[in-house]
């Protein structure tokens, strides 16, 4: 090979080919720029969550359970405090937070604080020194977002329980919480002291108990653990350490940021189809100059390795462009998703990961270039005696080409995706995909050319047919527009279908009003407040906490300690809660056995139930089979007389366990009242007379689960939409291509139709009606398959009702039009200001 | 020595097979000026095309100075086109993106890598097809005539042995066609180059000693022309 001359034609064939040059780089550059700066972020958390793991927990070691830690623990707990370690406590609970001065009412976390917690990091407040003045008086510390929903202050008085506190500052971060449990229930710091000994630790209280160690020897805590480990469990309390912590945090977010790298990647892999179809352009427009030089005795090895290197030194130059972009947005990745950080993440350089998006984008790129530049080896030197000579026949090696490219596809979808399996999911996925929006577009197409009307106006009919000009790119151009769109409009549409389920649960005629923890003694107050509004309670349901004691006289411990028998320990040691009712309701199916209204009244002592039947399963138990619970001391035995199937996704008060009316009348309880408010300001003002009457009771109301949920949902999507954004700039980029490769046939066109009298406008309005034509058949073939997939996943894999949202969709393809008429208007300007001689003469024959 | 044995050449059009060419002997002594001429779609070209050893026959064999093209392989006949062959097209074939100066040493670079004195002898031929002031203009900066004018430069440039022209002067008008014809014939006889040339232009098939007049596929006169 002659590589000197190769080396020269390189160079000299580059010139005038900046615009395109630019397309092609930018092309490659933004998968790899997604690529790079994702990775990079995974690594940047995995760093930041194993550096700042101490603070994640504030401690070295959390003993919690629901209820008050037993006294072992508590003994336990005192022993290691003598021998000098640290220990700090929270209760945790759900309680009404309530300003006086607005009259706002809102469910809280409140999260009651004893002792020097935390030991390692900090909790970082607005003022700064909110958090050291805590537990020096009558003071609250609370998410701003509560303080926005109560239009509160710092400095109001709250009222949780029965306490009143001053609000003297605002939580900015509290190290190991994600942003958006603020969204779930808004979070409360308070001094145990205030709370302690209120109505709000009563009984049935649903509060959370956990101690914080920091041991004077971190090298203490595993042979600890060692120690009481088998104790915690019997003790029914449960432990977490910074390891374990860590760990969990770690996993969940590699799986976040892999996913996001999958959306990453589909941008690469359309750039890389924008390549595919930017060198088939180019590779047409060099055949006469492949021709000459093969007659003039360059070989084919010759001619392909000008355009071959020529694909290799872009696919570089756009990877390492790509690369660096990556860099910068890696720094910008952490305020995308800072909702799901529980830790501050900096950025670092990753070298490996700088390394890797350059290595796949530049083979990504040549993968893509290597089908259309095959041709070059088929183009014979008699193209030049004949300009119509074309090249004939199909190369084999294009299998190979083919074969590489799916493996290419595979092997970086097992390479980013978390496993395996997901990675050949996702290469099945991008095949069908593919495919659907290949076929759709081709369709579309076809459809166009043969049911246009030829009635239609010239300019309309003339716009139309430009679409389908020799060697045009509609469907490449559809196809990578309408993958961009229909990225974002999957998205958006399944989002929407989520938040309307819950609407639609929490709408029409179900409750939206919920109160627990109502005691029996406050249960007529309540309802004479509903009562006192013109709000008609809508059900009443009792609930009573049990733990199971024995199951056919056989103890739990006993049954644990039976090897013979392969069971969960959980089922058998959780705490149910219990309600009894005369009905079934709308969730629940009868599977087997009877309900008590058609069976025969049971002996007084046992009291029938109606058991689920996943539970029924996990306690391998059945009909006739008798479960002994310990109501807070009092033993109750019971019989199982029917088995249920519950709907466990509908939004409605379900139960492992229901009791026949009468058994449980006199067990502790504390009653859920249930009741419809249309109007907000109603709804806002029985929350505030309830809480105002009693301070225990707890309210919700659904609208603040639907923004709650709106706010992980929106959280969610906004990270993936971030990344979605990449492909729709890359199907941008290959419709630029397009608009410049059909550049000379453009001009040619508008000189012809110049020449011929047609004014400048008019070409001026058939250019518009093109690119409209054009950005409807992609909005259509990428809007209509974002239904379907939207349909699909919701469908089967969330389970929710489809709704078609056709007004944000609508707006979405408008959109994804007016972009593509906008580039298309630009980058065909030259066409209409050029003067129609000079363009005569700078056309090649 | 250019032989000719007995060359067919068919294509296949749809589901018909069209033959363009059919026994076709002809020997083409070196430095000879041959013309090949006839109507449209005789077969003109393609004769052309499998002389040069651009195409291979249907049937028949071509070879040069002793070699059959039909045994060598296509990086082989690229070779010999490299260093035996040169052209001349009706479209002038410059390649867009290459100025004058480097259309030329294209076919140098190629046989033996060009360097400075491949440098220097492109400006000489340049030169002397009257351009030696306009080697750094590129194809689309110059006119038909000059365009053509580059292409005989980089025809020339490698001393070819054969010349192969295709209609040299059917995109020029008659006067710039005319001079072209003059500088191809006197270039011609400075090199010593065996001259092949495919035209319709009678003007310029006077000029060549030979002319093979084609029709529907086959020669139907083969005869000295003038001198």
């Amino acid at each position: 090979m002659k590589l000197r001359f190769v080396l020269n034609m390189v160079v000299r064939e580059a010139r005038g080919t900046r615009r395109r040059l630019v397309l092609y780089v930018g092309a490659i550059a933004l998968g790899v720029t997604a690529l790079v700066a994702i990775n990079s972020f995974r690594a940047d958390v995995a760093r930041s969550i194993r550096e700042q793991s101490r603070t994640l927990l504030g401690a070295d070691l959390e003993i919690r359970s629901r209820g008050e830690l037993p006294d072992s623990v508590t003994a336990l707990i005192d022993s290691m405090v003598a021998a000098g370690d640290r220990v700090s406590r929270i209760i945790s609970l759900g309680s009404m937070v309530y300003v006086d001065r607005t009259g706002g009412s809102r469910l809280g976390q409140v999260r009651a604080v004893r002792g020097a917690f935390p030991f390692y990091g900090q909790i970082e407040t607005q003022p700064a020194n909110a958090w050291s003045r805590l537990q020096s008086g009558a003071y609250a510390i609370a998410d701003p977002t509560l303080l926005v929903y109560l239009e509160a202050r710092v400095g109001d008085t709250v009222q949780i329980g029965d306490a009143r506190l001053e609000i003297i500052g605002t939580l900015t971060r509290v190290p190991g919480d994600i942003a958006l449990e603020a969204a779930i229930g808004p979070r409360v710091y308070v001094p145990a002291e205030v709370i302690e000994g209120t109505s709000l630790l009563g009984q049935g209280s649903r509060a959370r108990h956990a101690a914080y160690i920091a041991l004077q020897d971190p090298d203490a805590l595993q042979p600890f653990l060692n120690a009481y480990n088998a104790r915690f469990e019997e003790w029914n309390v449960r432990y977490d350490t910074v390891a374990e912590r860590e760990e969990d945090f770690t996993t969940v977010l590699d799986r976040l940021s892999r996913f996001l790298g999958l959306v990453g990647l589909m941008a690469l892999l359309l750039g890389g189809t924008g390549i595919a179809s930017a060198v088939h352009v180019y590779v047409r427009e060099k055949i006469p100059t492949v021709a000459t030089l093969r007659c003039l005795g360059a070989t084919t090895k010759e001619a392909s390795a000008i355009y071959l290197i020529q694909a290799t030194l872009m696919g570089l130059g756009g990877s390492v462009v790509g690369a660096f972009l990556g860099l910068a947005v890696q720094r910008w990745l952490p305020n995308v998703l800072a909702n799901f950080l529980p830790v501050s993440v900096s950025a670092h350089f990753h070298a490996e990961f700088l390394a890797t998006g350059i290595g796949i984008g530049l083979w990504t790129a040549l993968v893509f270039a290597a089908l259309p530049l095959l041709t070059i080896r088929r183009i014979s030197p008699l193209r030049a005696l004949r300009a119509d000579h074309e090249p004939t026949g199909r190369d084999p090696a294009r299998w190979l080409v083919i074969g590489a490219l799916l493996v290419t596809v595979v092997w970086l979808g097992i390479w980013q995706a978390p496993t395996r399996l997901e990675g050949m999911l996702f290469a099945a996925g991008v095949a069908v995909t593919g495919t659907a929006l290949w076929t759709v577009a081709k369709l579309m197409t076809w459809a166009t050319r043969r049911f246009f009307p030829s009635s239609a106006a010239y300019v309309v009919r003339q716009g139309v047919a430009n679409l389908f000009r020799p060697h045009n790119q509609t469907v490449a151009v559809t196809v990578a527009i309408g993958f961009g769109l229909f990225l974002i409009a999957t998205i958006d549409l399944v989002r929407r279908n989520l938040v309307a389920q819950f609407e639609i649960e929490g709408g029409g005629n179900t409750p939206n009003l919920v109160a627990f923890d109502v005691q029996r003694d406050q249960l007529q107050g309540v309802v004479d407040i509903f009562d006192g509004l013109g709000v008609q309670p809508r059900a009443v349901t009792p609930l009573i906490s049990a733990r199971i004691s024995s199951i056919n006289g056989v103890t739990v411990d006993a049954l644990l300690e039976d090897s013979t028998v392969v069971r969960n320990r959980w089922p058998l040691t959780r705490e149910y809660r219990h309600t009894y009712r005369d009905t079934m309701v709308e969730t629940e199916t009868l599977v087997a056995g009877s309900w008590w209204d058609e069976a025969a009244p049971s002996s007084d002592a046992v009291a029938r139930v109606s058991i689920e039947e996943d539970i029924a399963e996990e306690l391998q138990v059945s009909i006739g089979d008798h479960i002994t619970w310990n109501i807070q001391g009092i033993e109750i035995e019971s019989e199982i007389a029917s088995v249920r199937v519950v709907d466990w996704a509908r939004f409605s008060m379900n139960f492992f366990l229901v009791f026949e009316p009468g058994a449980l009348d006199e067990a502790p309880q504390s009653v859920v009242v249930l009741a419809r408010v249309e109007n907000d300001t109603l709804r806002g003002i029985v929350q505030r007379d309830v809480v105002r009457a009693f301070p225990n009771v707890s309210m919700l109301d659904i609208s603040v689960i639907m923004q709650a949920l709106d706010a992980i949902l929106g959280s969610a999507t906004a990270a993936v939409r971030f990344v979605a954004m990449f492909s729709l700039a890359c199907g941008i980029i290959v419709l630029l291509g397009a608009v410049a490769a059909s550049r000379h046939q453009r001009l040619r066109e508008s000189v012809l139709l110049r020449t011929l009298g047609a004014r400048r406008s008019q070409i001026h309005r058939i250019i518009i009606v093109e690119y409209i034509a054009l950005g409807a058949l992609a909005s259509l073939t990428g809007g209509g398959l974002a239904v379907g997939a939207s349909w699909s996943l919701s469908r089967f894999f969330f389970d929710v009702p489809f709704q078609l949202a056709a007004g944000p969709l609508s707006a979405l393809a408008f959109g994804a039009t007016a972009i593509t008429v906008l580039v298309g208007v630009l980058g065909s300007r030259s066409a209409l200001t050029r003067p129609p001689l000079a363009v005569l003469r700078e056309l090649p024959n | 020595m250019i032989v000719a044995e007995n060359l067919g050449q068919t294509y296949t059009s749809g589901d018909r097979m069209l033959s363009v060419l059919s026994e076709i002997s002809i020997e083409i002594a070196p430095e000879a000026f041959v013309a090949i001429v006839g109507p449209s779609g005789s077969g003109k070209t393609t004769l052309l095309g499998l002389l040069a050893g651009l195409d291979t026959p249907s049937s028949g064999r071509v070879s040069i100075d002793g070699t059959d093209l039909g045994s060598l392989t296509e990086e082989q006949r690229a070779q010999i086109r490299a260093t035996m062959i040169g052209f001349v097209f009706q479209a002038f074939q410059l390649i867009p993106t290459l100025t004058a100066l480097e259309n030329v040493l294209v076919p140098v670079e190629l046989a033996n890598g060009g360097g400075r004195d491949a440098t220097k002898r492109a400006r000489e031929l340049l030169d002397r097809v009257g351009l030696g002031d306009r080697l750094d203009h590129y194809p689309t900066q110059l006119s038909g005539g000059e365009q053509q004018r580059v292409a005989l430069a980089r025809a020339f440039a490698n001393e070819p042995k054969i010349l192969f022209a295709d209609e040299p002067t059917g995109n020029l008008d008659a006067a710039t066609g005319s001079d072209i014809i003059d500088l191809l014939v006197q270039l011609n006889e400075e090199q010593r180059t065996t001259l092949v040339l495919v035209t319709h232009d009678p003007a310029l098939a006077d000029r060549a000693h030979r002319v093979i007049t084609l029709a529907g596929g086959r020669v139907t006169s083969d005869t000295d022309g003038a001198e």
